[in-house]
């Protein structure tokens, strides 16, 4: 967003925690969430429920943007006893995740349960993904023609 | 006249009942799970996904499981189902230059910046017939190789350094984002239209209407630019947390076709676009759509419309095959009355023609007699 | 973090069902003008907005319909609330407005200024949510047209200045035109552009 100013580094922070959350699979967070003693009262805020995210594409890759189709979207908000409310949205149908998302964000901004999300499930996740997309990138490079001249000449 | 019928109630019954059997076909044979044919058929997903206009693994492999592998009604029951669900949003717009790549082409240049990466492709195949798959043997992971990334340059930035090649387009940052799912088409469209238009629309009728043009209908002397297959980023913004939060990512393929003009008056000559930009791994849909895309920019460089490519209304009115093939099989619907009304018309017609050819005969009988 | 929490509060807790049931409430009332309804759960919408008009807004909002807000609820709490619970972006000008709330005692924008709609698509017009003090007023106005049966008396009390003169010069627009949904607290009356008002008994 163009007006937007500079993040803080609290704002890259939820971002980077939200980005990850979005990421982590259900079981991660179920895990996770027995791990942190769990299961934790979280009253409903909105959702959890799915809906839709209309995908846009810019024209000729950098022009103006277009409707390019929708994608699948679940979200939840939610509200602990302590009363920190967290929010969650990830892509797909799965409400569930979504739910376990938002508390878990929720969590996050509280001081005691922050570190433990931040090595027990952001790191972990975050080094998950890097793997694979690590192997996804070799496996394409291993598929770079290496193109060499075999005869060059004017005749 | 109206006549409203009942009937057929225990015949609709047992002829879905007949579907599931037939679908689910010998009962000796395990059942094809969603996950299967998301690992194993994931390019009849991915294009369920793209005509559906509905990017969802999961939801396009059961309708595709549902519909027994009919594309069309697969990307039927995917549409009926994302009108039961609210719109939360708009996306940021996505970066296909910051692409995790999978595959990337050009036919223009051998040596351009980020190189020629083949990724998962038919290309090169021999197109024969494989036995080794009817047996599930083993299958090695695809090879690996270490190297720094590379910036992978787009195709049109590099013709655009010499001024060789025009821009992304003349709409301006506030003028695009028009929504043909929540507004009717008008005509003349704006080219973001009708790209979300050829987006989901169906691949054969865009194939076909691509070819046109190579074949003289419309002709643009197309170049492959570049093609890119890769994983980009879906960011939405959250009021409630005040930032962006990015969802996750999703496949799609990009288009880049080069186009000769000869310019105008205005326009020195210079190179055009056609943009393709597809969900999922599709290359022959995205360089339709970039086909075509460029042949529907033909009033906007002044040149003659002759062909149907170069038609909005015929191509635009046409490409969705859920509409299509709504129409086109509705006439398998009674259509009783209709038809007797029908009927009773030619048989009047007839009988107003034998009038009038018996009318006819006897005055050229009684002129011949005469 | 960004908003305050009074904006994430309230809401339908059963989004389903709750909305189902107050939108038959809106569409009996549009089909039925100035016949009134009750809406029975408070969805806690942040004041000066009534029950009423807060549920109404839960269950027609969404993101695809631009929302103006009077002075007032603009500055309340309202703007993040709808925006966290109905996705309803906030309309620059009051042209590209689907819905506009105005509270009670607020002056009345003139109708010109909203949508009305177009020739071809008179439904791409405003629905203008009015709060008024209530509908036992002394004053009765005759409402008639399409959905009453000879004609209706309703009692409207704290009707914003102008409103008669801005619904009659509405009423020629037709097709075109705005339609009013008039709330006091959690009842409300729906008045169609088909509607017509005059004073007076039966």
């Amino acid at each position: 967003m163009a007006e937007t100013a500079t993040p803080t580094p609290e704002t890259l922070r939820a971002k980077r925690a939200s980005d990850l959350i979005a990421r982590a699979t259900r079981a991660e967070l179920a895990t996770l969430i027995d791990t942190l003693g769990g299961p934790f009262e979280a009253r409903p805020l909105r959702g959890p429920e799915t809906g839709l995210v209309m995908v846009r594409g810019r024209i000729g890759g950098g022009g103006a943007p277009f409707n390019l189709g929708e994608v699948t979207v679940s979200r939840a908000s939610v509200r602990l006893a302590s009363g920190t409310v967290g929010h969650a949205q990830t892509l797909g149908t799965d409400r569930q995740k979504a739910r376990l998302g938002a508390i878990i964000h929720a969590l996050w901004q509280e001081a005691a349960t922050r570190d433990s999300i931040e090595t027990r499930l952001l790191t972990p996740v975050e080094q998950r993904i890097a793997e694979a997309r690590g192997h996804a990138r070799a496996q394409t490079a291993a598929t770079r023609v290496d193109f060499f001249t075999m005869v060059r000449g004017e005749d | 006249m109206y006549v409203a019928v009942k009937g057929g109630e225990t015949a609709i019954a047992n002829a879905h009942r007949l579907l599931a059997d037939r679908r689910r076909g010998d009962r000796s044979l395990p059942a094809v799970s969603s996950e299967q044919v998301i690992e194993q058929l994931a390019l009849a997903v991915d294009r369920v996904m793209a005509e559906a206009s509905l990017y969802d693994r999961d939801l396009a492999a059961l309708a595709f499981r549902q519909a027994r592998g009919d594309m069309i009604e697969a990307i039927f029951l995917l549409r009926a189902y994302r009108t039961t669900l609210p719109r939360f949003g708009v996306s940021s717009p996505i970066d296909t230059g910051a692409m995790l790549i999978e595959r990337r082409v050009s036919a223009t240049y051998k040596d351009l910046p980020g190189g020629q990466l083949l990724g998962p492709t038919f290309d090169y195949t021999h197109r024969l017939l494989d036995p080794t798959l009817l047996e599930d043997g083993p299958v090695e992971e695809g090879a690996e190789r270490t190297e720094t990334p590379e910036a992978v340059m787009r195709v049109s930035e590099i013709l655009a350094q010499e001024g060789l090649i025009e821009g992304d387009g003349t709409l301006g940052e506030d003028e695009g984002g028009g929504d043909l799912t929540r507004e009717p088409m008008e005509f003349p469209m704006s080219r973001d239209l009708r790209l979300q238009a050829l987006a989901r629309g169906d691949e054969g009728f865009l194939l076909a209407l691509g070819y046109s043009t190579q074949r003289g209908y419309g002709r643009t002397h197309p170049f492959t630019g570049e093609i890119r297959i890769g994983e980009v980023e879906i960011e939405i913004d959250a009021p409630e947390l005040g930032y962006a939060v990015s969802l996750g990512e999703i496949r799609v393929t990009e288009c880049q076709m080069v186009n000769q003009f000869k310019g105008s008056a205005k326009v020195p000559p210079q190179f055009t676009r056609g943009y393709g930009l597809v969900f999922g791994q599709s290359e022959r849909k995205a360089m339709s759509m970039s086909l075509v895309d460029r042949a529907l920019r033909a009033r906007e460089f002044g040149e003659d419309i002759v062909a149907p490519a170069q038609d909005e209304e015929f191509v635009l009115s046409h490409c969705d095959n859920v509409q299509a093939t709504g129409f086109v099989e509705h006439l398998k619907l009674p259509h009783y009355v209709d038809f007797q009304a029908e009927l009773g018309l030619v048989r009047r017609m007839r009988a107003e023609f034998e009038a009038a050819r018996t009318a006819s005969e006897s005055s050229d009988r009684k002129e011949a007699a005469e | 973090m960004g908003l305050e929490s009074d904006s994430l509060s309230g809401g339908f807790h059963d989004p389903v069902f709750q909305g189902q049931a107050v939108f038959r409430l809106v569409m009996d009332a549009m089909a039925r003008p100035g016949t009134l309804q009750t809406v029975t759960d408070d969805t806690g919408a942040p004041s000066p907005l009534g029950i009423a008009a807060g549920a109404i807004a839960l269950t027609l909002l969404d993101h695809d319909t631009p929302v103006w807000l009077s002075v007032r609820l603009q500055k309340s709490a309202l703007p993040g609330w709808l925006s966290f619970h109905t996705g309803a972006p906030p309309a620059p000008e009051k042209a590209e407005a689907r819905f506009a709330f105005i509270e009670a005692g607020a002056p009345l924008p003139s109708f010109g200024l909203f949508s009305a709609g177009t020739q071809e698509y008179p439904d791409r017009s405003v629905t203008l949510i009015i709060e008024i003090a209530s509908f036992e007023g002394t004053t009765p106005l005759k409402l008639t047209g399409p959905g009453i049966a000879g004609g209706r008396i309703v009692h409207p009390s704290g009707l914003p200045d102008g409103f008669l003169r801005q619904w009659a010069e509405n009423h020629v627009l037709f097709p075109r035109g705005v339609d009013v949904v008039l709330t006091a607290g959690d009842r409300f009356l729906c008045l169609p552009r088909t509607t017509r008002i005059s004073a007076g008994a039966l």
